[in-house]
């Protein structure tokens, strides 16, 4: 009965195990409160990559192939396709892990409710994370099964996109939430989407090969985790896939999703442990 | 009697609640001057990227235009409805619903039209400087060719005055900023597929009916005609569209003001 | 299936027992140097104005802020090394409702419990209890973000029962709240202290001090200026009753040589005159006699209000 709430208290047989519910709690948490907004996200995070493939891939497609059929021989929209996949991974990453960060520190202080029980930092980052994952893996694997199903996925290898581009959106993710966790209102996050985000899928290999930027501009692309996740899910969709470049784009998607990790980390407990 | 009325009641001091958003603004500002940069990124991206692959595009008989003269105003266009859209829902939103500013500047002389006309003018302001900025960043990157483009910032603040205030009215019947995915979901096709990346011929004539129907298409033609130079009569149709929009957004967000919080 | 030999329950044992704790930010000293025991089955409060220091200390308990300085140990166990082990036997209720205002009412507590590691089933079963407890039943499949101030703060407490904690710690639980609200909300934190929960709670209000703590201290400027009971503080610095005075004045001072004698001690406030004394009725009719006239004049009991003033000059909530 409900007067027994507080009786068992001293008790100590059903007591919570003090190591408590871990990263796994965590990320719950965030899948619970996703399953009240998914209808709007749905479509944010899966129409948007398919308006865009109808619109660059098909629509502006016309215009180039006409004009200089296609890059490279390729037609423009199998082109654009895994570019456009490469890029809603950071686009879901950056979405996932920067208002909802600040306003879990912030606005409905979600960590400090957290933080008050068993679970450490170190949970509430990897939970996160967990959840950002879930997240990539839907939303990119649907593009690519669409994609698929257009024709444009040329190499079985193209199945092997799925985990780059999800890759991709992590190790991106980690370090957006290193960003976000030590912003102390939401103008940082308008500044990264306009000075970082926008750019980095405007220039990075997404719509044209970044070898028509300025000399100077694409040293600026290589080091974005985008143009690397976009040139290895381009190869792989293509077939044109070999191992070297793959294993070297493979390792710097790795290097910023573990250092993202550690700095996220960091900067979540300088930030909520005073 | 008040009821019958179409507009509810104002003070004629709507510029109150733009000086409000000035003075905050000055604290903000950069995230307001930064939104200068989103077409400047586009116009280069697509100049240097998809021009090399497209070339020049046909713009009317017979006559050709290098891919970034084209779409310049577009971009131009596209970017006043962005703007307006999003300050009029987002920054709107957390005015009404958390900051809970409207609440106190009711409690004030100030009446539901005020508020409206405030907030949309605000937004047209901003977009004004914004259009103006990015034009001359336009005709340095050699986007503009002729003096009726001079035309196109007028132009471009009467698109941003037909978003804002649809964008305004919308926003009052939101429930959760889980609702702005659906605003996407309204801008996202408009931004793509209004002939602003490649010209309507490009579609099929069946297509072609349902892309003019859109506010963004008639936009993004009036300051093409004006940043090309091909200016006539035709421009009457999207003047009056756009006007008749963003008339009937003025009206309907100051009374949806108006039965929100004068309750 | 207790997962850490937690110490036993022995009576004599404090639940908490700080030595010299200091919590200092940079050159601000939040919390300097305090002693403090907290017995099982007590409710313990720490009474003081905004920026007194009780909600650092009350986060170091709660083991989210390391202390600076001096010794803390929560049922025997040292924070630094054991805080997730602590925090599985805390329940927290934070000056601010941390409440996910997306979800359901009772989605808030199988989240939260989940926190804990409990089972899908078990908080299921709790969160209906609880829900029961905290009179938020027939709103359970409600969502969150419009219910009322003290809904969503019985929310939070059931929330923080979720893991049946031994020590519940509230950092000003009715603050915001109308009169109403908070006599429910002192209702059900009776029944916890009943069932035998520790209670440990920081407030500005002295009336809520006086309903619902055994045992209280003081703070101010991050010292403990006072400690003991709330009748036992009351009795040692204030008397018996206190008559107040309002005059027509815009300086109460000039009134103290009219008052002169009549009371033990007499505090000035911009509004009105304190005057100590063990009889109240008595020295309104002295007053009566030398033919002194206030606006007003009332006779009521000493509080903890009278208390923190005798201690430290000021009024609490200013």
């Amino acid at each position: 009965m409900a007067t027994d709430v507080g009786t068992r208290t001293a008790g100590t047989s059903r007591a919570a195990p003090a190591r408590g519910g871990g990263w796994r709690s965590v990320t719950e948490h965030w899948l619970t409160q996703y399953r009240r907004v998914w209808v709007g996200s749905a479509i944010s995070s899966f129409l948007t990559p398919l308006l865009y493939l109808a619109g660059m891939g098909y629509g502006l497609g016309a215009l180039v192939d006409g004009a200089s059929g296609g890059i490279d021989g390729v037609p423009y929209v199998l082109f654009v396709a895994p570019g456009v996949l490469a890029a809603t991974a950071m686009q879901v990453a950056a979405g996932e892990t920067t208002f909802s960060v600040i306003g879990a520190i912030k606005w409905q202080r979600f960590y400090e409710g957290m933080l008050a029980t068993p679970l450490g930092v170190r949970d509430v980052v990897r939970g996160h994370m967990a959840y950002v994952l879930v997240r990539l893996v839907v939303a990119c694997g649907i593009f690519l099964a669409v994609a698929a199903l257009l024709g444009l996925v040329r190499s079985p290898w193209g199945l092997l996109a799925l985990p780059v581009a999800v890759l991709g959106g992590m190790a991106f993710a980690a370090c957006c939430y290193a960003y976000s966790a030590g912003l102390s209102n939401d103008q940082g996050v308008t500044l990264l989407f306009r000075f970082v985000v926008m750019p980095m899928q405007l220039f990075a290999g997404t719509f044209f090969p970044i070898e028509q930027l300025p000399g100077w501009l694409q040293p600026v692309a290589w080091v974005t985790p985008l143009w690397h996740a976009v040139d290895a899910c381009r190869d792989l969709v293509l077939g044109t896939v070999t191992p070297g470049p793959l294993l070297g784009h493979l390792a710097y998607l790795g290097v910023w999703l573990v250092v993202g990790l550690l700095l996220s980390e960091r900067v979540l407990r300088r930030r909520m442990v005073i | 009697m008040a009821r019958s009325l179409p507009l509810p009641a104002g003070a004629g001091m709507a510029r109150m609640l733009v000086e409000r958003n000035y003075r905050s603004f000055r604290r903000t500002w950069t995230v307001l001057v930064s939104g200068f940069f989103e077409p400047v990124f586009f116009l280069f991206s697509m100049g240097v990227g998809i021009g090399a692959l497209v070339g020049d595009v046909e713009v009317g008989v017979g006559r050709t235009v290098p891919y970034a003269v084209f779409v310049a105003p577009a971009l131009l266009a596209a970017s006043a409805m962005n703007g307006a859209v999003f300050d009029s829902t987002t920054n709107v939103f957390f005015k009404l619903k958390y900051a809970r500013l409207y609440d106190s500047v009711l409690a004030t002389p100030l009446g539901p039209r005020d508020v409206a006309v405030g907030e949309i003018t605000w937004a047209l302001l901003r977009g004004l400087v914004y259009s103006g900025a990015f034009l001359v960043v336009a005709a340095l990157a050699g986007a503009v060719t002729t003096w009726t483009a001079l035309l196109a910032v007028p132009a471009a603040t009467l698109i941003g005055w037909a978003f804002a205030s649809i964008g305004m009215a919308t926003t009052t019947y939101m429930r959760s900023w889980a609702d702005f995915d659906f605003v996407q979901l309204a801008i996202l096709p408009m931004f793509l597929f209004s002939a602003t990346f490649y010209p309507l011929s490009t579609y099929p004539p069946a297509l072609q009916w349902v892309v003019q129907a859109t506010p963004l298409y008639h936009g993004v033609a009036m300051v093409r005609d004006l940043m090309l130079g091909t200016v006539d009569q035709g421009i009457l149709v999207h003047v009056a569209y756009l006007a008749a929009m963003g008339a009937i957004g003025t009206v309907w967000t100051s009374r949806r003001i108006a039965s929100l919080l004068l309750r | 299936m207790a997962a850490e030999p937690l110490p036993a329950g022995d009576p004599a044992e404090p639940l908490i027992s700080a030595r010299g704790l200091v919590k200092t930010f940079g050159d601000f000293t939040a919390v300097d140097a305090i002693d403090v025991d907290v017995r099982p089955g007590e409710a313990f409060g720490f009474l003081g104005p905004n920026g007194a220091g009780k909600s650092s200390t009350m986060k170091m308990i709660g083991c989210v802020s390391p202390p600076s300085a001096g010794s803390l140990r929560i049922m025997g166990l040292d924070p630094a090394t054991h805080g997730p082990a602590i925090r599985a036997r805390l329940g927290v209720v934070p000056q601010r409702d941390t409440l996910d205002e997306e979800l359901t009412v009772e989605e808030n507590i199988w989240v939260y419990g989940r926190y804990f590691g409990l089972s899908r089933s078990e908080v299921r079963r709790r969160a209906a209890e609880l829900l029961e407890f905290a009179q938020l039943a027939e709103r359970s499949r409600s969502v969150v973000e419009p219910l009322s101030g003290g809904m969503k703060r019985r929310l939070t407490i059931a929330r923080a029962l979720v893991n049946q904690p031994r020590i519940l710690l509230l950092d000003e639980p009715t603050t915001g709240l109308d009169p109403q609200a908070r006599h429910v909300l002192w209702d059900r934190l009776f029944r916890l202290k009943r069932e035998g929960v520790t209670l440990v709670l920081t407030t500005h209000y002295m009336d809520e001090a006086e309903q619902l703590c055994d045992r209280l201290v003081v703070m101010d400027h991050g010292r403990i200026v006072a400690e003991g009971s709330p009748r036992s503080l009351i009795e040692e610095h204030s008397t018996r009753e206190v008559l107040e005075l309002r005059f027509d004045s815009d300086d109460h001072r000039e009134h103290l040589a009219a008052v002169d004698g009549v009371a033990d001690r007499v505090e000035v406030l911009p509004d009105r005159l304190l005057l100590y004394t063990a009889d109240g009725e008595s020295a309104q009719a002295e007053l009566g006699r030398r033919g002194v006239e206030p606006l007003s004049s009332l006779v009521r009991r000493s509080t903890l209000e009278d208390v923190f003033l005798h201690l430290t000059g000021r009024t609490l909530v200013d």
